[in-house]
């Protein structure tokens, strides 16, 4: 029933033997849900969910001109970061099309980049082209050997523990001072016994954390979260819940609402562009688009009529094909249906009543501000 | 899991002869592979199909899978009470999760269909 290709996380024995459904996903063989996608989205918003993300990558930079270098590479600010403080940022390509969206983590003596699974390899060969390219070829304006790059891929194994219960769930198993650990800010320290990177980040609109450990802690601590955050109501979660929450949240899912094709002005990431600094790659692009105007959008919608919008599906104003859906889904916790796409900018305003083609059929949709569900505690 | 009274198609769905009707559901390893169903698009009554024409579909959270008519006929009744409750795809598939009430053309369709030991075999293979 199980096939065994794939790359496997130190935890794939434990999810197999849980009963989980798994999926492949960037190469791996993922936990797609354990006891259901709904009862795990809904652990999540009211409890806390558990989610092995030994998948994603992560890339150490390091060396004396680190800082000036990523400052250079990614779209947000870099060279104002503390030890202990993290940063969401796209990196861009020099057309201003997104590579990849990370979270940065500034350490004390180093960065640590946390990437896509699925493009593990091309951060890394387009962070060593830059660290070597000469600035008038687009790199930052260091010297190659004062930036080290380096994949901890292998090496680190990453758990999440999200929704409003996790602070309790974690301090049942650490003894670390998380009442004053404010948003998108980690520490180092014990979880369970074991060395442990902490941070107050996550992927789901909910407070939670994401605990870097070794891959032999993994299983350990699986085990311990299970067992001490049971009373708590934490369950397993998988990566269908994770993918509901996020896009309740309308945080885009790289290679799905973003790529290489598209740009942070396109996505709503323009958060994430600091233009005042004086230089990082895709600088002039993404200037020249955010002066002329983006030409699309991407925007959140609702359902008019009946009908759940897919990935794919096509997106119409009248008659015309504007554009087509990049995820679609009912959402657990609305119990309607929800989309993003992208569309010319003039249908992008909220509001703004258009269509999508399911199966044959045309079914009405109206974009919407913001996002699909308020955050619960994660904008602390 | 596949009540013998039953006739399968290869896509999945069960048929329950009721005269020279039959009732039409997906099968128990169908909704165990689409996950929590939240979502089925229903025909209207009236409706003609082919055998083999997709005439629904049933959305789950990850996923769309559209329900073939595994005979001809006459859509003659469907199934309200998913639109409020499509959960029970998968809490009774033989049962309250039926989908549709097919008037068939041709009841010697039936027997191109699977019996449950055909259909429990297709699923080991």
């Amino acid at each position: 029933m199980d096939d065994t290709t794939g790359k496997r996380t130190p935890l794939y024995e434990e999810h197999v033997a849980s009963g989980a459904r798994m999926t492949d996903f960037a190469g791996f063989r993922m936990p797609l849900e354990y006891t259901g996608i709904l009862e795990e989205h809904r652990a999540v918003r009211s409890a806390a969910g558990l989610f092995d993300l030994s998948h994603m990558g992560e890339i150490r930079v390091a060396g004396s001109a680190a800082a000036r270098f990523l400052d250079g590479v990614v779209t947000n600010r870099v060279a104002d970061m503390e030890p202990g403080q993290a940063r969401y940022s796209p990196i861009c390509r020099p057309d201003g099309g997104i590579v990849d969206d990370v979270v940065i983590y500034r350490r004390q003596d180093d960065f640590l980049l946390v990437v896509n699974a699925a493009n593990i390899e091309k951060d890394l060969g387009w962070l060593d082209y830059l660290r070597r390219a000469w600035p008038g070829d687009g790199g930052p304006d260091v010297n190659p050997e004062d930036v080290v790059l380096e994949d901890l891929s292998e090496q680190t194994a990453l758990l999440a523990v999200q929704g409003p219960r996790s602070q309790a769930v974690l301090e049942k198993l650490a003894d670390l001072p998380l009442d004053g650990l404010p948003s998108f800010r980690f520490l180092e320290g014990q979880v369970g016994g074991h060395p442990a990177m902490v941070a107050r980040t996550g992927y789901t609109g909910e407070d939670g954390f994401e605990i870097y450990i070794s891959p032999e802690a993994a299983l350990p601590l699986w085990r311990a979260f299970l067992s001490a955050g049971g009373d708590l109501g934490l369950v397993p979660a998988g990566l269908g819940a994770r993918d509901t929450l996020r896009l309740e949240m309308r945080f885009p899912l790289y290679g799905q609402d973003i790529d290489d094709t598209t740009t942070p002005l396109e996505a709503g990431l323009g958060f994430t562009v600091k233009f005042d600094k004086e230089s990082f790659v895709g600088k002039a692009a993404l200037e020249r688009q955010r002066d002329q105007g983006v030409s699309r959008r991407l925007v959140g919608f609702t359902m008019l009529d009946r009908g759940v919008p897919r990935r794919g599906y096509p997106l119409f104003s009248g008659e015309e094909a504007i554009g087509s859906v990049t995820s679609g889904t009912i959402s657990p916790t609305l119990g309607e249906p929800i989309g993003l796409g992208y569309v010319p900018s003039r249908l992008a305003a909220p509001g703004t009543e258009l269509a999508v083609g399911i199966r044959g059929r045309r079914a009405r949709c109206r974009v919407i501000k913001g996002r699909f569900v308020q955050p619960g505690t994660a904008s602390r | 899991m596949y009540p013998e009274d039953l006739r399968y198609s290869q896509q999945h769905e069960w048929v329950r002869r009721e005269g020279n009707r039959v009732r039409v559901g997906i099968t128990d390893y169908a909704q165990q592979e689409l996950g929590d169903v939240v979502f089925v698009d229903l025909p209207q009554e009236g409706t003609t199909l082919q055998s083999g024409e997709a005439f629904a579909a049933v959305e789950s959270v990850k996923a769309v899978s559209d329900i073939y008519a595994p005979v001809s006929g006459r859509v003659v009744e469907v199934n309200q009470d998913l639109a409020d409750r499509p959960e029970l795809v998968n809490q009774d598939p033989y049962g309250a999760g039926w989908i549709a009430v097919l008037e068939m053309e041709n009841p010697a369709e039936l027997d191109e269909l699977l019996d449950a030991e055909q259909y429990r075999e297709l699923l080991e293979r």
